[in-house]
């Protein structure tokens, strides 16, 4: 009975619904509409916008500026998103509505920059560089979330993992002078936790959100006991080694895309490698087969000889791993040492990206880069003199979520037997 | 699936007849409920007494001379740890009898301002876990306590601080109510888009966290920023006439909102286990397919209920505003809403239950300050101790295994909650 309502289920998001068409229609002409009348009109005519289009301290792939007439390159954007406003209101896309919408959301980002920056000049490749590096916890959260989840095991506690490991990491970094020895230490206190989460929720069968919270308290408090307790009166314990910046031969000599992708530190690769490697495994192998059959129908699966409770294990741990890896690049890749506190949050956006991802790898990893980029422009927001307070930026990728969340822009669909403990007859 | 469909048929069947299985576990002896969370908060106290003792320099240095004094180290570190935290949150009973014998009513009160601060630590603990409770007893997993307690703390103070010239018994209520109805309308929206879209309320309660979060940091920076507070995040100071009044002197913060919490418990109490309302709500809460049997609105109920519950967590920071600190800033909540977490599990989600676990980490709290000043121990232990006891009372069978304890007759029912896709 479930798995048929399951395959209908499955079926309704490929098609649109009428009023999901209209819905998108009118949004993107509200869109377009906006960058018309607010941005576009109140620009001066004379004005340009200049974007310096090679991060600062960049040498390899280098570009020129590019110098745009503010007032007319707003003019085009608002041109472009009503004609796909309007298409989508007659005709619509079918199977391309999503992506027409992220172009149309790519638009509105950049009228939002050419007005932002009229008459002044932008580096935009540092501001995409800092994206896709702000980018990386969250996506990795995300991924931390998916392997969890696509093995029917809601992990809320993705934060409280991340801040143990960063903290683990900066200890075990600042007593081995190894930055990879930092990474294993960070690494190994994250499935640590994880096997917690796993034990509580999968063999004592406890509500997993609460297996959550567990682990997110008990995170807080024993960070900050260490870090008030050791970290701050023994100074050699806080000062971790740091993974350098280390640009790919070739690859980052490309214009624009080398020094954004290919010129980072080591945690960039690794969110890619493991991009790859958890697409490809997920959808293509035995090993993701059995993953995700025991997240959707974990009854079938056992009567098919999937081991249930091993492979839920694996998918925890897998998940502490990743968290592992993404709390490391707090005090590795980022800041140089431990803060209480010091991922804000982060381990929860990673949770949105994982849902406005739709529990996907590469969607993840594009909802991780959005929500990186508005984190990126909302540091910048202040320097430009802008009238939006940047906490409003930062709002925005809870508040996709919660839309994503209600369906408004296409449902997501969660693996079906997710937060229920199973129980072997 | 069939058994699935027996068990909805049961429990439509016991509603009808009205021996809804909710009402039989209350009459379990109060021992027999309370065995488990007892027990959890030994074994926290006794890890985080190990915690102690593994972190400190002198008993490692004891356990290099010899493994005897080792030990005696350890338990001479224990003892004064939590001595210090007992009279730092209790306070000295040699004092307090010097202080009743000198029939001075100062060096009374401050005798006992331990006692009374602790109660002040837990008056917030009170609204926060009846949130948590209500929610739970509802069905609803309510995450987002702490970004009710920020909206309706930010509520409470625009309310004291801007309107001037109203007497206080108009005023005070009003700024109270203020912040109850800016919690509730927080909550309110995860509960519409659950009733409405199946949007699962535990991410969408995170994500208006974060919102809350961010809105009040620009609000105390922009638009109720103290003027003159140099950029920092600070609201002004709120009206003589919106606060709630202290009993006593300056250093004494004991104040009447510790009663008006224990007010609110009864009044959950009663809405919850003597009204019709009540008894909807927690058939939502234990199986809402036979609520939809029954004929029950599921969606008003689930609505009802977050609104509720939100408005709990809005007075908890509402209170804290209004009786304690009298402004707001950005460290106003040291974590009430995720505490308040444990505090309803602990107290079985039941008000009485809720009172007595909020006074015990109220106590916990307040006397860790003393702990921190005696031992060196930083005050973040009891968030351990805190995720240890919850982490027991959420899964008894590990505490039962520990002290050998039979299992029950029958199993405790669960607090459940499917996936969060959407799906309901």
């Amino acid at each position: 009975m479930t798995t048929t309502s399951n395959v209908i289920q499955h079926k309704r998001i490929h098609e649109i619904s009428p009023a999901r068409k209209l819905g998108i229609g009118i949004s993107e002409v509200v869109i377009a509409v906006l960058i018309f009348f607010v941005f576009a009109l109140n620009t001066a005519a004379d004005l340009t916008t200049r974007f310096v289009m090679t991060p600062g301290g960049i040498t390899q792939g280098t570009l020129r500026d590019i110098v745009l007439p503010s007032k007319t390159t707003l003019f085009i954007l608002a041109a472009i998103v009503l004609a796909i406003g309007i298409f989508q209101l007659i005709r619509g896309f079918g199977k391309q509505t999503n992506l027409l919408v992220g172009v149309a959301g790519i638009c509105l980002m950049l009228a939002f920059l050419v007005w932002q920056a009229a008459g002044m000049s932008l580096n935009l490749a540092g501001m995409l560089s800092s994206a896709v590096l702000l980018a990386v916890p969250i996506t990795l959260g995300a991924f931390s979330g998916i392997l969890a989840e696509r093995s029917g095991i809601i992990n809320i506690s993705i934060e409280g993992m991340m801040l143990m490991a960063s903290m683990t990491a900066a200890v075990a970094g600042s007593l081995s002078r190894n930055v990879w020895v930092g990474m294993l230490g960070g690494i190994a206190s994250a499935v640590l936790l994880a096997l917690i989460l796993g034990v509580l929720s999968i063999k004592y069968k406890v509500n997993q959100t609460i297996s959550g919270t567990v682990i997110n308290i008990f995170s807080t408090g024993m960070t900050g006991f260490i870090s008030q307790k050791f970290l701050q009166t023994i100074p050699g314990l806080n000062q971790p080694v740091m993974f350098s910046r280390v640009p790919l031969p070739l690859l980052a000599d490309i214009p624009l895309i080398g020094p954004i992708l290919f010129n980072q530190n080591i945690f960039v690769y690794l969110m890619m490698i493991i991009l790859i490697v958890l697409q490809l495994a997920l959808f293509q192998t035995r090993w993701g087969l059995r993953l995700r059959s025991v997240g959707e129908h974990p009854k079938a699966a056992d009567t098919l000889g999937i081991n249930v409770i091993r492979t839920r294990y694996m998918g925890v741990i897998l998940s502490g791993v990743v968290a592992g890896i993404a709390g490391t690049f707090f005090t590795l890749g980022s800041v140089g040492r431990f803060d209480e506190g010091m991922t804000a949050g982060k381990g929860f956006i990673g949770l949105a990206a994982m849902i406005f991802g739709n529990w996907m790898p590469v969607g993840s990893l594009g909802a991780g880069l959005l929500f990186g980029f508005a984190d990126a422009i909302g540091s910048k927001l202040s320097l430009l003199g802008s009238v939006i307070p940047p906490q409003f930026m930062a709002m925005a990728p809870y508040l996709i979520t919660m839309i994503v969340l209600a369906g408004f822009i296409g449902k997501g669909q969660a693996p079906a037997a997710e937060g229920e403990p199973y129980e072997k007859e | 699936m069939s058994e699935e469909k027996k068990d909805i048929g049961q429990v439509f069947l016991d509603e009808v007849n009205g021996e809804a299985p909710v009402e039989e576990k209350q009459k379990k002896p109060f021992l027999g409920k309370a065995i488990i969370p007892l027990l959890a908060i030994l074994t926290g106290l006794i890890i985080g007494a190990i915690l102690i003792a593994a972190t400190s320099q002198s008993v490692w240095a004891a356990f290099g001379e010899s493994i005897g004094s080792g030990f005696s180290q350890a338990w001479k570190e224990i003892i004064t740890a939590y001595s210090a935290l007992l009279t730092g949150s209790l306070g000295d009973p040699g004092r307090i009898l010097r202080a009743l014998g000198s029939n001075d009513a100062r060096q009374i009160r401050q005798a006992v301002n331990p006692i009374l601060e602790s109660l002040v630590q837990a008056t917030p603990y009170i609204f926060a876990g009846l949130a948590v409770a209500l929610g739970f007893r509802s069905g609803l997993f309510n995450i987002g306590v702490e970004g009710q307690l920020f909206i309706g703390a930010a509520c409470a103070t625009y309310v004291g601080y801007s309107i001037t010239g109203l007497p206080a018994y108009i005023h005070m209520p009003l700024a109270f109510l203020a912040g109850a109805a800016g919690g509730a309308f927080w909550a309110f929206i995860p509960g519409f888009l659950k009733a409405k879209t199946g949007g699962h309320e535990v991410i969408n309660t995170i994500m208006m966290n974060w919102i809350a979060f961010r809105l009040t940091e620009w609000l105390l920076s922009g638009p109720m920023t103290r003027p003159g507070s140099g950029g920092l995040p600070l609201s002004p100071i709120i009206q003589e006439t919106a606060r709630i009044p202290q009993f006593f002197a300056s250093p004494i913060r004991f104040h009447m909102g510790f009663f008006i919490a224990l007010a609110i418990a009864w009044l959950v109490w009663w809405l919850l286990f003597k009204t019709t309302w009540g008894l909807n709500l927690r058939t939502v809460g234990t199986n809402p397919r036979a609520a939809r049997y029954a004929g029950l609105n599921t969606g008003k109920s689930i609505m009802l209920a977050m609104t509720l519950s939100g408005a709990l967590a809005g007075m908890a920071g509402a209170v804290q505003i209004l009786a304690v600190n009298h402004s707001m800033a950005l460290g106003l909540s040291s974590g009430y809403g995720f505490d308040s977490i444990a505090l309803a599990l602990i107290g079985n989600n039941h008000p009485l239950g809720v009172i007595l676990s909020s006074l015990l980490f109220g106590t916990l709290r307040n006397g860790a300050t003393r702990m921190m000043v005696v031992s060196a121990i930083p005050i973040d232990i009891v968030d351990v101790i805190q995720a240890i006891i919850l982490m027991f009372v959420a899964a008894p069978a590990i505490i039962r295994s520990i002290y050998r304890l039979r299992k029950p007759k029958q199993e405790e029912p669960q607090v459940f909650l499917s996936g969060w896709g959407g799906q309901s």
